[in-house]
């Protein structure tokens, strides 16, 4: 196509997106303004009637959570495809190539990696008091346990990075997630629904059953991101490896 | 709005030009993880900080990764 004929699609194109966008936007509600009902309404019920202090954990994993099983389904599903497009037909080349020169680096580092993925746990278990979740602290802990990688190269990573155990853990976050909310239906009351008394507004024992579910998907997320670091590490490590074996 | 709900919009709004004339996709990765900061820094000052968390994870940490590992294998292949 001749840059021509482009510019005569794109400005035509662009003049109708931009006329759409600015409809758009001067329908919308003045800054600060908010017109729906539905926020209201959770700012009113969420901590009265789950004793959770963090409205937004409150919504993702009970009040909307049948939303949050299929949000994380789709990563369960994408890693699936990354798994599927990259695991396989790789030599693991015994010298990777791929060591940390800096002693300091190396120690600090592999130090630091404890106190990151507890940070993630943390972000995980307070998720109904200050803000935090499974979410949040699930790719807290994916990303605290990369730091490993970092200051300690791939071989140390790989004990870790290891879809043996990684592969059942996602599973068991996903599968346990959607098990949470059949045991509703089992107990008589519609899927997802709370089964455990409230408990005490803003400590660790409030939420009810949403804990479970949050720390279901804290597992899925966790382990769907460390596999999805593995898979890509991989690539990365093992070109560099076989690239130095055969020089 | 105040003055830094101001400033916190005005810096995505420049992150985010910068971004696309970047040329260079190793500069586009550096650039990109600092425009998530802004964006992050948007989302604390409009009170969203469990957004920001995330956001704060996948900008700095997992997206770069990726992103690297991609043009360190493309780059391999030539």
């Amino acid at each position: 196509m001749t840059r021509r004929a482009r510019i005569a699609l794109f400005l035509p194109a662009l003049a109708g997106f931009a006329a759409l966008l600015f409809w758009g936007l001067a329908g919308i509600p003045d800054f600060g303004h908010y017109r729906g009902p539905y926020g209201h309404v959770l700012d009113r019920i969420v901590t009265p009637e789950r004793h959770v202090t963090n409205v937004v954990t409150g919504v993702v994993f009970d009040v909307r959570g049948l939303d949050t099983l299929g949000e994380e389904f789709i990563l369960f599903a994408a890693v699936a495809g990354v798994v599927l497009l990259l695991r396989g037909g790789r030599e693991h080349p015994a010298n990777t190539g791929d060591t940390v020169a800096s002693d300091t680096v190396h120690v600090v580092g592999t130090l630091m990696v404890g106190a990151a993925v507890l940070v993630g746990l943390w972000l995980v278990a307070f998720g109904f008091v200050t803000p935090g979740g499974g979410f949040q602290g699930g790719v807290a802990v994916g990303a605290g346990a990369l730091l490993l990688y970092l200051a300690s190269g791939f071989r140390a990573w790989r004990r870790f990075g290891d879809e043996r155990v990684l592969d059942p853990l996602e599973g068991l976050g996903a599968g346990g997630y959607a098990v949470v909310g059949l045991a509703a239906l089992v107990s008589g009351m519609p899927f997802l629904a709370n089964l455990f008394a409230p408990g005490t507004t803003g400590t660790l024992e409030s939420g009810g059953s949403s804990v479970l579910v949050n720390w279901a998907a804290a597992l899925e997320i966790s382990a769907a991101t460390l596999v999805l670091y593995t898979e890509f590490l991989q690539e990365y490590v093992v070109p560099l490896g076989a690239g130095r074996a055969g020089s | 709005m105040t003055v830094l709900q101001a400033v916190a919009l005005a810096l995505p709004a420049l992150g985010a030009p910068a971004l696309v004339l970047t040329r260079d996709p190793l500069k586009m990765v550096l650039v990109s993880g600092v425009y998530g900061w802004t964006l992050l820094l948007l989302f604390v000052v409009l009170g969203a900080p469990d957004v920001a968390l995330s956001m704060l994870v996948v900008s700095s940490v997992a997206y770069p990764l990726i992103l690297l590992v991609a043009i360190a294998r493309v780059r391999g292949r030539k």
